[in-house]
């Protein structure tokens, strides 16, 4: 799209990406792509048990191999302060020990990184980290949480919630009760994770990271290492992919702060592919139980959903599994059991949905599953049940779209063309099934900061230390800012990614457009008060003493409503000798926020194409209708649609990373064996908004988009499996080998 | 390059070590001298004989490449062991081409080689000798941008955009090698390049677009 001097961008044009020529060019620097001088190279040497503790680690022949500057391990490496203290639990995001790189000889989980090799090229660091010999001390491990459910505890941090009387579905007219699995789901962004790290002096610190919150590196590494937070720099404008996996200060920047302090020089550490699959995080399995009951008209009387999951031994990750069924239906009584057993993995971490989507597995085939007991529609079922206000705590909702959602993809979808009956609509020899499923996600607003700057020329840059890690964040910021203002978006400039910046939030929870955006708002709002007051107390210029809430922003100058007087910024900054006009804002939500519950709503509707002889499953068709407020940019966002429908393909029907349990190693950590959804796995997915404001949630009226349309979705396609092969595949993914 | 540290003689593994670096040296220093005594300065050979073998040995380990890079000429000294891939960022800083996997699973690292589309982390760059690499760096015409990079930031082809660069190659490969005529077609065609974001969609958009616009790519 082109823009010419005098447009005005407005919420809801789409905008092409305001990076979008650095991505496309390769000019796009990423965290292991900034090649400082005298730069080293470090690689990791992991752990080949699961449990245990290093009884000898010989670096000799690694240390004499040319080009080699240090091995780092826990015989050498620098004492880190934050690592020496007991655990302090307060305010941290997981709870427990969080695992400390080359602290001690303890093995906690396969893959674990026990040495650093350092080199002056990439080559000569491979094949040193290939000379380190480690001798264990071997301890039996535990990694299959079938074995170990009898260990399971209840989570430090959570309470079992429930409402009305217990396992009142166990006394309905109709019922189900029925046992679901999903599987360890691995991130797998395509960047795989990596930090470039500079000392200078002992105490100043500069790390090129990969991450989707630079204020919490930079919190993080200050803690670990005792630094003040103005000698700490966190560089990370650009993010291949995260998806959850880089909300955390990961062995990969440890390893680096550690070795640049080795070795006196920049040190970059980029893991290997198989190493991302058990040292970064990941969505745990989980097993679930699910019981509704109904009475004949199909109006829900009771729910149980009970949840374990899994952690590691030295952290205990909760996730939001039960969340979804707090609150999507209305029903009197429900009880819920959420517990974790600790194995011998790395901590899993937040990953897309982390909670709603394993969660909404279960409940939503468990819906699927009630309807048919009912000899119910679906949908129908879903609509009879559709709650007025959040039944988990009584509060209106901020906003519900949902029942237009099931509305809107009903008719698109064709989904009343569906015959009910299981087998019944083939194909070209294709067996065909509809499913659909509705989703509900958190939608939040958290504080966060901004800066706005005028410049002489009219340019304004807007700037806040969030990530974009590809929704398109900064694209939309700056399009918030010229709608706020009244300007083109080349009129904007928005800086991102660095931890000097103003506060943000994480990117991730699908808050950062309400909360940064909601910033971008007021700071830009701020920054024209600021400006009309100036130019209406300036002596001898034509808008002296004018009404400043008349004036207009334009792109070089501030005018007066319906007259020719303006006076341009030039001029305006000249008079009071200034380079610039700033404003800083701290933005959060107000009382209404507290008063009501913010959701995010979808319906996603499924058509799979089962083949009737080998079991493969084909999704042929997806409608994906949301409620996600105002939407600043149709094109960014249907692209965070897209990838919920890719992850929800992928989660479905292939993703699923196997450990070998004799060794507590996983079996298929690559790219070939940990199949994910390819281009030819992908049909044309049908995208509808809502697009109507949230009045409370923040002043764009937009709620969360990049978690939503993900939740309810493998169930979905599972309902549609059924649908066409009367197969009720209950434990995910949905491989050929479950329906032959 | 930076000084190598010492071996430590005392230990058996360091001992062993050294052994097995002598021997290759040994060997290097007797296969390089019958080719390098016709090639070589005299003075290499002095250097080798007094304890400057781990550096002359350095040397006689690299091998002279001759690439075009992007319509550039480039005569480089390379390790054998080194990827193309590794040479592009590491050693070119032509940071464009994307590691995702090291093991051509991904198509992260698509750059042309002669035309043809390769995956940069499954060939030694001396392989390459004598051939014209073209990475995205090379596929704009100066500020103006190549019709395939262009589709994609009017589709949103990409959303990080770490496995793009891979994307694009490949989508200008495929609508040369005549793999662009239908939206399954190019899904098949394009489906070596893994885009865990999910850009699928737009991505299959953008090469339609630039194959239905008749442009030359």
């Amino acid at each position: 799209m082109t823009y010419f001097f005098g447009n005005k961008t407005q919420i809801g044009d789409s905008l092409d990406r305001v990076e979008s020529r650095q991505k496309v060019t390769g000019s796009a620097r990423y965290a292991a792509e900034y090649n400082l001088p005298g730069v080293t190279f470090g690689v990791l040497v992991t752990s080949t048990i699961a449990k245990g503790r290093i009884r000898h680690l010989d670096t000799k022949a690694a240390e004499a191999a040319p080009g080699v500057l240090a091995i780092v391990s826990h015989l050498n490496a620098p004492k880190v302060p934050g690592f020496q203290d007991p655990v302090d639990n307060e305010g941290s995001r997981v709870h427990g020990q969080e695992f400390r790189l080359f602290h001690d000889e303890r093995i906690y989980h396969n893959f674990q990184p026990v040495a650093l090799a350092i080199a002056d090229t990439f080559e000569r660091a491979t094949y040193a980290a290939s000379l380190v010999k480690v001798e264990y001390e071997q301890e039996q491990h535990q990694t299959n949480i079938h074995q170990n459910k009898g260990k399971a505890i209840k989570p430090a941090r959570g309470n079992d919630y429930a409402r009305g009387k217990a396992d009142t579905y166990k006394t309905a007219a109709v019922k189900i009760e029925q046992e679901y699995q999903t599987p360890i789901q691995v991130h797998v962004p395509m960047e795989m994770h990596a930090a470039t790290a500079v000392w200078e002096g002992a105490t100043k610190l500069t790390v090129y990271n990969k991450t989707q919150a630079t204020k919490i590196s930079q919190q993080e590494i200050c803690k670990a290492f005792q630094l003040k937070p103005e000698d700490v720099e966190v560089h990370s404008p650009f993010v291949g992919g995260a998806f959850g996996s880089s909300s955390r200060v990961w062995p990969q920047e440890m390893a680096a702060i550690l070795g640049s302090k080795v070795v006196g020089r920049p040190v970059k550490v980029m893991l290997k592919r198989d190493q991302v699959f058990n040292m970064v995080g990941y969505r745990p399995k989980s097993l679930q139980k699910v019981g509704l009951g109904a009475t004949a008209d199909g109006t829900l009387t009771g729910i149980t959903h009970e949840a374990i999951s899994f952690t590691s031994t030295y952290e205990q990750f909760t996730e939001r599994l039960i969340d979804p069924t707090k609150s999507l239906y209305r029903c009197p009584n429900l009880n819920t059991l959420y517990r974790l057993v600790p194995l011998d993995y790395s901590t899993p971490c937040w990953t897309r949905g982390p909670g709603e989507t394993s969660g909404s597995f279960a409940l939503e085939s468990a819906m699927d599953e009630l309807a048919y007991a009912l000899n119910m529609d679906p949908l129908a079922l879903r609509l009879k049940n559709f709650a007025e206000k959040d039944p988990f705590n009584d509060k209106p909702w901020s906003s519900n779209f949902l029942r237009e959602c099931y509305q809107l993809g009903a008719e698109r979808f064709g989904w009343s063309k569906r015959n009910p009956k299981p087998g019944a609509m083939q194909k070209n020899g294709m067996l065909v099934g509809m499913g659909m499923a509705a989703g509900i996600y958190k939608s939040e607003r958290s504080k966060a900061d901004a800066r706005a700057t005028l410049q002489p020329d009219g340019k304004v840059l807007v700037q806040s230390a969030v990530a974009d890690v590809g929704p398109g964040s900064a694209t939309i910021f700056t399009q918030i800012a010229a709608d706020t203002l009244g300007v083109d978006a080349s009129q904007i400039q928005f800086e991102w990614g660095n931890s000097t910046l103003p506060d943000a939030p994480g990117q991730f929870g699908s808050h950062t457009t309400a909360s940064v955006g909601s910033a971008v708002y007021d700071v830009c709002v701020a920054l024209k008060q600021k400006v009309a007051d100036m130019a209406v107390s300036q002596k001898g210029t034509t808008l002296y003493q004018a009404a400043a809430h008349d004036l207009v922003w334009e792109a070089d100058a501030i005018s007066l409503k319906g007259s020719e007087k303006k006076v341009l910024y030039t001029d305006l900054l000249k008079n009071q000798q200034l380079q610039a006009v700033q404003v800083n804002v701290e933005s959060k939500g107000g009382e209404e926020q507290e008063k009501h519950s913010g959701k995010s709503f979808c319906a996603n509707f499924v058509e799979v194409e089962v083949h009737p002889v080998t079991g493969q499953v084909r999704v042929s068709r997806v409608v994906s209708v949301v409620d996600a407020g105002t939407i600043i940019n149709h094109k960014t966002a249907e692209s965070q649609v897209y990838g919920s429908v890719v992850w929800g393909i992928g989660i479905a029907l292939m993703e699923d990373a196997i450990v070998d349990h004799r060794y507590g190693r996983h079996l298929n950590n690559d790219l070939a064996d940990y199949r994910v959804p390819v281009n030819a796995d992908i049909p044309n997915i049908d995208v509808i908004f809502i697009n109507k404001k949230d009045t409370v949630i923040d002043p764009m009226g937009a709620k969360g988009i990049g978690e939503i349309p993900l939740v309810g979705f493998t169930a979905a396609v599972a309902n549609a499996v059924f649908h066409a092969t009367g197969k009720r595949i209950r434990e995910l993914p949905i491989v050929p080998d479950k329906l032959v | 390059m930076a000084e190598e540290k010492a071996c430590n003689a005392s230990s058996p593994d360091a001992e062993a070590n050294r052994q097995h670096n002598e021997a290759r040296r040994d060997f290097l220093k007797q296969s390089s001298i019958l080719t390098a005594l016709a090639l070589a300065p005299a003075t290499v050979l002095k250097a080798a004989d007094s304890k400057w073998d781990e550096k002359v040995a350095e040397k006689f380990e690299k091998v002279p490449l001759t690439l075009e890079i992007n319509g550039k000429k480039v005569q480089l000294s390379v390790e054998p062991r080194v990827t193309l891939l590794d040479l592009l960022r590491e050693q070119l800083d032509l940071t464009g081409t994307k590691k995702g996997c090291d093991y051509g699973q991904c198509g992260a690292c698509t750059v042309h080689s002669d035309g043809e589309r390769i995956n940069a982390c499954l060939t030694f760059a001396v392989m390459q000798e004598g051939k014209k690499i073209t990475t995205i760096e090379g596929l704009a015409d100066g500020e103006k941008l190549h019709p395939m990079q262009e589709a994609f930031v009017k589709h949103d082809g990409f959303q990080c955009g770490y496995c793009t660069p891979g994307q694009i190659m490949s989508a200008v490969a495929c609508i040369r090698e005549g793999h662009a005529n239908s939206e399954d077609e190019i899904r098949e065609y394009m489906s070596g390049n893994i885009c865990r974001c999910g850009a699928y969609s737009n991505i299959v958009n953008a090469i339609t677009e630039v194959k239905n616009g008749g442009q030359k790519v």
